[in-house]
């Protein structure tokens, strides 16, 4: 099988890599580029462990196959935070102890983060139904949801 | 410094959050694979019970990238994984299929994508047997039972049940449940000299699965170290289950002399790994006018999969806990662990104690229902007290703080006004119908495999005064590094950050026990604190050698020691005392006290205290769909003297959540060829975001203390939350018994899918 070669921009970088037809973008990330914050919990897109932003659109990266990632910018959540300068999600996750095993927390980051930009004020409701893709076996959302109204009052407050 | 930071009691993040929220925290699947690392995957049988026939695995071989196969002959050592050493649980079975998903062999490739390609183009004949699903039918079948049964008995039932007023019988059947945590099984191999390898695996188990890895390749347990950094979760899953994993990484590793990986998709990790027991409860309860309960006889069979693993035990929490709060002045409890033609069920929170609770619920709601009475009101009445505080079991019940928690829950939930709100909403006939429960767990706290309870622990300062912390324990999302870790700091008197936790491998301590029966904090800062005792004592004793000091001068302060009229740092006490050649390392110890069982007579004290809970739920039912939403949830809880709050209530919501989960939305589902039908998310549905209550309130019973010399007075908190759960489903059968003038017992069965609640209403509705 010839391997086909992608131009994408990843966190802000220009980056290259070769996969085959078949491989998803998320094995890509994990396996090819060493950013193993995106996790496979399913490989079905029902868990949303795997979430990434392509394009601006919230994605499951294990339904994207590498190859189209070409020419597109691809936001995992590597990319989050910048430098040592936490993103106020991510600060605010910590400080609502709004994970556990920690395992879903860059999927639900990320979905949190898509939803913010697209809607800078939801209600607990919307929050709720949006992070319904992401699943979390260990802290019954109660402070995932919490931290992320928490920091949108925040960053409303800043801006 | 007044304070150390980090110290007991107090809120602290988890140790690895800021890794966790950058994605930076390494699972086992993260770990860099060396060059040549391969790759195996497990083929499964595809019928439920059966003879070996022929096992033609040209074609996997033949296939692309694959390097070769592993089968029941390449088994260098004992072909046996059981966990109890009951000898019925190989890693591949060589005449016989159990059941439907059973691993059969393993192939190994050059990567995952090819081996795992390579698995499904085997050709294996087997000549069916019949099989026996469900533990009805395995008794139907004259199927046996996996493990010797158990018989709890106290009083003269039968006579009790006689002399009762009022009588009633009934079964209720309760699903197991997937753990669904959302790292899968995994386990990497790594090679060493002569007969050694490394496996890092994501279990609850290390000691267990360095066992069983040295005794399927036939080697000493010293050639084999397990590493686990931390887990994906793990609720049980990963205590037994693991080890096929770890077992198969490691021939193979052996075999080709390459690191291997294995790590099943979701679906095979759910159809060939074990789950909760599904049970069936057959009960019979006599009460008197006042709702009293006289005497009790129930037999619980369970679903126990086609081998031993956990299921004695599993089985006899079910018993332990079918009690849940109330006294039974006559009782006989039995149970029944099915073998049946099923993956073989294993540990799952709780442990078999949630089945023996909601069955104790469910008698509670009959007799309610047949009085025409609130069903907390019988709950009060039943609750253990004094001149009734003796379990099925023989333990007296000396920790009781039942009517506290329940009465101040009652009060901050505003129950009974809500209640008749509930009520008076309901006689109006609209289609949504509400339910209220309020409903109390006590757990109790020890494994009651009394051996288990012993834990290890090593600690290290080293001469610049930071210190390692090793212990037995195994971080999967509970928070029991950072625990340990504050009792380290706390007997140091240092900040917490100079601590480091360094990842559980069997290397630094060894036979340890599981990490479960919520017992990782109670055991292993116990053997922490013993370990630092040591050092401790070490360095008072040079302090007071080298300043003629008696020992009471000697005082740990924050960040420093007072040495009779002298106040020196930390740091600078530990250069001294290392320059003197002081000691700076020990290895700590704990075992339980007080408890001890003898499975024979039923009797004993299996557990050294009871951890205490009450929810409160509010539901909303939709009579024409089936459909519901959970309104409103109160809780308090009690963790003894919390070592660190907001982990604690993380583990209460977390816990609360999933045993809503596995009464309500979480289905496992067999077709008649023993095919698991709910094999993925995608059709097995554990809570969502949006299935979050409406309102949710949870607190900690901040006012109590273990009675007992826990570490610094806490409770073990991994388990008991999980039952809180059970008020939901008591909710649903509220509403649904709505529909015919709360005058039946609605007997849902567990989940109570929306299917189920209609199904209910529709019986109801025929009575009505
Ligand atoms: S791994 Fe992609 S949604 Fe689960
Ligand atoms: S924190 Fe474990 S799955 Fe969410």
């Amino acid at each position: 099988m010839s391997q086909i070669h992608v131009t994408a921009t990843i966190n802000g970088d220009e980056t290259e890599f070769l996969c085959d037809p078949t491989e998803t973008l998320l094995d890509v990330l994990r396996d090819h580029l060493d950013l193993t914050g995106s996790k496979e919990g399913c490989g079905s897109g029902d868990c949303g462990a795997c979430s990434i932003i392509l394009d601006g659109r919230l994605v499951c990266s294990c339904l994207v196959l590498a190859a189209e990632a070409e020419g597109r910018s691809v936001e995992t959540i590597e990319g989050m935070a910048e430098g040592d300068k936490l993103h106020p999600l991510q600060e605010k996750f910590i400080e609502h102890a709004a994970l556990q095993c920690g395992i879903c927390t860059p999927g639900i980051l990320v979905a949190a983060k898509n939803l913010l930009e697209r809607n800078p004020n939801p209600s607990e409701e919307e929050v709720r139904y949006w992070l319904a893709g992401n699943l979390c076996r260990c802290t019954g959302y109660d402070k995932i949801i919490r931290a992320v109204m928490d920091t949108a009052a925040e960053m409303r407050g800043a801006a | 410094m007044t304070r150390v930071k980090g110290a007991a009691h107090q809120d602290l993040a988890h140790d690895s959050a800021v890794k966790h929220v950058s994605g930076a925290a390494e699972y086992t699947d993260d770990i860099p694979e060396p060059v040549g690392t391969l790759h195996a995957y497990l083929g499964l049988s595809d019928v439920a019970h059966g003879r070996i026939a022929a096992m033609d695995l040209t074609a996997v071989r033949a296939a692309p990238g694959v390097v070769g196969v592993l089968t029941a002959e390449d088994i260098p050592g004992a072909n046996d994984i059981s966990p109890t050493g009951s000898g019925d649980d190989p890693v591949f079975p060589e005449k016989t299929v159990e059941f439907h998903g059973q691993p059969l062999f393993a192939v190994v490739a050059t990567s995952r994508d090819a081996a795992r390609r390579a698995a499904a183009q085997a050709r294996i004949e087997i000549e069916p047997l019949p099989h026996a699903l469900d533990p009805l039918a395995a008794i139907e079948a004259g199927y046996p039972e996996v493990t010797a049964p158990l018989t709890l008995q106290r009083g003269a039932v039968e006579d009790g049940m006689a002399a009762a007023p009022h009588r009633i019988r009934g079964r209720m059947v309760i699903g197991g449940q997937d753990h669904m945590y959302l790292e899968g099984h995994i386990a990497f191999a790594h090679p060493g000299e002569d007969e050694d390898v490394v496996v890092y695996s994501s279990s609850q188990h290390p000691s267990e699965a360095q066992h069983m890895v040295a005794h399927v390749l036939g080697v000493p347990s010293h050639s084999v170290v397990v590493n686990v950094r931390r887990m994906g979760g793990g609720f049980g899953g990963k205590e037994t289950q693991m080890n096929l994993f770890a077992a198969v990484a490691a021939m193979a590793a052996k075999k080709w002399n390459r690191p291997v990986k294995i790590r099943p998709d979701r679906d095979q990790d759910m159809v060939a790994t074990g789950k909760r027991h599904d049970f069936v409860a057959d009960y019979a309860v006599g009460y008197d006018d006042n709702g009293r309960i006289q005497a009790v006889d129930g037999i619980f069979a369970a679903r126990c999969g086609f081998s031993a693993d956990l299921s004695g035990p599993v089985t006899d929490r079910a018993l332990f806990h079918a009690d849940n709060a109330y006294f039974y002045p006559h009782v006989r409890l039995t149970s029944r662990p099915m073998k049946t033609n099923t993956v073989s069920n294993t540990a799952f929170r709780g442990f078999g104690g949630p089945q023996g609770v909601i069955v104790a619920e469910r008698m509670i709601e009959e007799i309610a229902y047949a009085l025409g009475r609130d069903p907390l009101e019988i709950r009060k009445a039943n609750f253990y007290r004094d001149g009734g505080d003796v379990t099925p079991y023989h333990q007296v019940v000396e920790d009781n703080i039942l009517e506290r928690i329940v009465g101040e829950l009652e009060n901050s939930a505003d129950y009974q006004a809500r209640r008749k709100a509930v009520i008076a909403a309901n006689a109006k006939g609209d289609i949504i119908r509400r339910g209220i429960a309020l409903t109390p767990v006590k757990f109790g706290i020890s494994f009651t495999a009394t051996w288990y309870n012993q834990a290890g622990a090593l600690v290290h300062v080293y001469n610049d005064g930071s210190i390692m912390l090793n212990h037995g324990g195994t971080e999967m999302g509970q928070g029991l590094n950072i625990k340990v870790a504050q009792v380290v700091a706390d007997a140091f008197q240092v900040d917490i950050d100079r601590i480091k936790i360094t990842r559980t491998t069997t290397e630094k301590v060894p036979n340890t026990s599981a990490t479960a029966a919520s017992s990782g904090t109670d055991l292993n800062g116990m053997a922490a604190l013993d370990a630092c005792e040591q050092i401790k004592s070490r360095l008072v004793e040079f302090a007071c050698e080298t300043r003629g000091v008696e020992p009471g001068q000697v005082e740990f302060l924050p960040g420093r020691l007072r040495i009779g009229d002298e106040e020196i740092g930390f740091d600078a006490l530990i250069k001294q005392a290392y320059m003197a050649r002081v000691h700076l390392s020990a290895a700590g110890f704990y075992k339980t006290p007080k408890i001890h069982w003898d499975r024979e007579e039923g009797k004993g004290r299996p557990f050294y205290y009871f951890a205490y809970g009450a929810a409160c739920a509010e539901v909303a039912v939709d009579t024409l769909t089936g459909e519901y939403r959970v309104e409103r949830v109160d809780i308090l809880h009690d963790v003894g003297k919390s070592l660190n709050p907001v982990i604690d209530r993380g583990q209460v919501e977390g816990g609360f959540i999933q045993g809503m989960g596995w009464l309500t939305t979480e289905e496992l589902w067999w077709d008649e060829a023993g095919r698991l039908r709910t094999h993925a998310p995608s059709t097995y549905k554990i809570p969502l975001a949006s299935d979050r209550p409406r309102v949710f309130n949870v607190a900690l019973a901040d006012w109590s203390q273990n009675a007992e010399r826990t570490i610094k007075r806490s409770k073990a908190v991994g388990e008991p939350p999980f039952m809180l759960g059970i008020s939901v489903f008591e909710a649903l059968s509220m509403a649904v018994a709505s529909v015919a003038d709360y005058r039946e017992c609605p007997r849902l069965d567990a989940p109570a899918t929306p299917e189920r609640v209609l199904m209910a209403i529709e019986r109801l509705k025929g009575t009505a």
